[in-house]
């Protein structure tokens, strides 16, 4: 897995690549709280997952615990450019009721800023 | 009639080897003519297995062996992976969609297995560990590739 993000308006945007599963979770999650903590005016969370080429459980329950973190202190999170085959997995498990799935970062930061 | 072809692999519990196991099905699957998007579900599916098994079977151990069989017959794939780690309490439980005993899980990986096979199959005793079976039929029914 590769990580990239940028910090804007109060908007982490984490750009994730390569294949997510039980084996980075800990560096993804560990990674991302650090960045909510470190800045406590970042509210709401952009994921690019363009470069996703897998996805479990695992890495769903990574999203779900920060969408559950941000969401106590009102924030959202948005989801940009899953695959087909990635975005069949958050539909199942229903992370896309909750979150916002936007078509390009540019959509997902109008709404997030 | 192709004979049946059965292949079986045993490896450590450790969380790198969960991309190992759902590559390695992932590979002897496609000797049937499924789909791309079959193959992805069997990974998924594989993958759930291999990580409910080091987690919950062995609770992390890095020091365990998980076994993973694979069996194309026919049309037919099966794969099953067998840890001999704690077992499932409440086996009725576990299966539920969005049970998980830890608030960072989804408690998915047992709905993902069963979505993504046409049969499924668990067995677990407690403090004897935990074997699930994963059966998925090649809809197109081609003969298996050869030379792959």
């Amino acid at each position: 897995m590769e990580l990239q993000k940028e910090i804007s308006g109060g908007v982490l945007l984490v750009r994730l690549s390569g294949e997510i599963d039980m084996a980075v979770t800990d560096c993804l999650r560990n990674y991302m709280d650090e960045e909510l903590e470190r800045d406590n005016l970042l509210k709401n969370i952009i994921v690019n997952l363009a470069g996703v080429t897998f996805i479990d459980s695992a890495g769903l329950g990574v999203m779900l615990g920060r969408y559950r973190k941000i969401s106590r202190a009102g924030g959202k999170m948005f989801i940009v450019g899953a695959s087909p085959q990635v975005r069949r997995i958050l539909e199942i498990s229903g992370l896309l009721n909750i979150m916002k799935e936007c078509p390009d970062e540019k959509r997902a930061m109008s709404l997030a800023v | 009639m192709q004979p049946v072809n059965r292949v079986s692999i045993q490896f450590s519990s450790i969380p790198a080897n969960v991309a190992f196991a759902r590559v390695a099905a992932g590979s002897f699957a496609s000797q049937l003519d499924f789909t791309i998007n079959d193959l992805e579900e069997i990974k998924v599916a594989v993958s759930e297995a291999v990580t409910n098994a080091i987690v919950h079977g062995y609770g992390t151990d890095a020091g365990k062996i998980i076994e993973m069989a694979a069996e194309i017959a026919g049309d037919v794939l099966t794969i099953t992976v067998e840890d001999m780690g704690r077992g499932i309490d409440n086996l009725a439980s576990a299966l539920q969609p969005a049970f998980s005993t830890d608030p960072e899980r989804m408690g998915l990986g047992f709905s993902f297995m069963q979505s993504f096979s046409d049969s499924f199959d668990i067995q677990s005793e407690p403090g004897k560990g935990t074997r699930v079976s994963m059966t998925r039929i090649c809809k197109k029914g081609v003969t298996p590739r050869q030379g792959h």
